[in-house]
């Protein structure tokens, strides 16, 4: 699928944000009966195990479980359908819509060629089982799961944050978190190195990045006119009455008048 | 009168130079900045490129160390993550004194283009700096010129100075 094309003229001058709300197109989901290894695969899934759906969607297979059989279904993949590499897992936050985070598996199966994503949709205050006894890639990607969503993860060997510092509060991934951080994330160098009584000596961040303080004369120019460094901000500016218009610009090269050096080089 | 009148006072007389202790212990010190390696991000590359033989910092002295300990000036190149920042500060404090901070970069000047929560907005939020280097990233010629006008500050500095508040993480 392309993207459809728009005329790129004069781009700049449109508003940014026009398609701010955009809404993706659904991607169409094919039957699985499409695509014989996976019309067979789901056979054999299906006589085990208790899938909520299943469908094609872009050529890949997708199955929706309960997620406390997520362990069991991965190893039965691994074991006997010969989906052998765990590509990714992460979580997705749904928790404005549906109060709820979907958290997927995408498997590889080199065997076979193809690729079957497993996922499942678990509340905000409900734990998963780790798959780690699966597949060992699953280690970090739980343990950043727990990081940036805050999902809890039962029975995985290490458990801790990953990319954060262990004393990090809230969950950046999740779709409340602000992107300059909340109030622990804002100050949280400050409140860590020197303690929280220096929070007013050492003041809140600048995040406004055109942010400019119009009377300080030691780093900034004033704007409009000049004024000398160091000056009050309301002084006069500094005014250039006269400069020599006949003075050249560059002077040119004269050879009698210049001493050259080294002149057989 | 002595067969060979020696003019004491002319150039070339004697090996003999007056200067101040201040000059000569500030000329020691701006000329033998030991750098602590420490890059954090991509800015950290244009430090390595100074510091290989075709900007070849060498000659001005900067000679990068592994350790604080034997660092004069620490050259933060590089983005600051919240994460690290009580790292910078513990390697600042392990510095001996007297030490000089160059941030090199966006990133170390203002936290650049990663306005976002988990990057420190600028380092002189947690250690002093002596100079900021803008650019994204600057280029070698940048931060040599940055090292030279950091030579130029040293060699005004009185050499009796006050220490630096200490504060340990
Ligand atoms: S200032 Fe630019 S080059 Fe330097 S660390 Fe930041 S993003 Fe990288």
């Amino acid at each position: 699928m392309m993207r459809p094309y728009r005329p790129k003229d004069n781009v700049q001058k449109k508003a940014y944000y026009t398609d701010r709300f955009w809404i993706a197109p659904r991607i169409p989901e094919e039957d699985v009966s499409q695509d014989k290894v996976y019309a067979a695969d789901i056979e054999k899934i299906k006589a085990k195990f208790d899938i909520k759906k299943a469908y094609i969607q872009r050529g890949q297979l997708v199955v929706i479980i309960d997620p406390v059989i997520n362990k069991e279904l991965l190893f039965f993949l691994r074991d006997e359908l010969g989906y052998d590499m765990l590509m990714e897992l992460s979580a997705i936050d749904y928790l404005a819509q549906d109060g709820e985070f979907e958290v997927f598996y995408q498997l590889l199966s080199l065997s076979k060629r193809k690729r079957l994503r497993v996922k499942c949709r678990i509340k905000e205050d409900e734990a998963i089982e780790s798959v780690n006894p699966v597949f060992r890639s699953a280690d970090w990607s739980e343990r950043e799961m727990y990081d940036m969503f805050g999902i809890k993860v039962n029975n995985h060997p290490y458990f801790k944050r990953i990319l954060m510092p262990d004393d990090w509060v809230g969950y950046p991934l999740r779709k409340t978190y602000p992107l300059h951080g909340d109030e622990a994330a804002q100050w949280y160098e400050i409140d860590k190195i020197f303690g929280k009584e220096y929070r007013e000596i050492v003041g809140p961040e600048i995040r406004d990045a055109a942010w400019i303080d119009k009377t300080d004369t030691e780093q900034f120019a004033r704007y409009g006119h000049e004024v000398p460094k160091g000056a009050p901000y309301d002084s006069e500016p500094v005014k250039i009455d006269s400069f020599n218009e006949d003075a050249p610009l560059v002077e040119t090269f004269d050879l009698k008048k210049s001493k050259i050096v080294d002149r057989d080089r | 009168m002595a067969q060979h009148q020696v003019n004491y006072a002319a150039s070339g007389g004697l090996p003999v130079a007056l200067t101040t202790v201040d000059k000569i212990v500030n000329w020691g010190r701006s000329n033998s900045l030991w750098a602590l390696t420490y890059g954090l991000a991509c800015c950290a590359i244009e430090m390595m490129a100074s510091g290989a033989s075709r900007y070849d910092f060498d000659r001005f002295g900067v000679i990068f160390r592994a350790s604080p300990r034997q660092a004069d000036v620490m050259i933060v190149a590089g983005t600051l993550t919240k994460k690290h920042a009580e790292f910078i500060r513990r390697l600042y404090d392990q510095m001996a004194e007297p030490k000089w901070v160059i941030s090199m970069g966006s990133c170390a000047n203002t936290g650049g283009m990663f306005n976002t929560y988990a990057t420190v907005q600028g380092v002189d939020r947690v250690i002093p700096v002596d100079l900021y280097l803008p650019g994204c990233a600057p280029r070698p010629e940048t931060l040599q010129y940055a090292v030279m006008l950091l030579q130029k500050k040293i060699r005004k500095q009185s050499i009796f100075q006050k220490q630096k508040p200490k504060r340990l993480v």
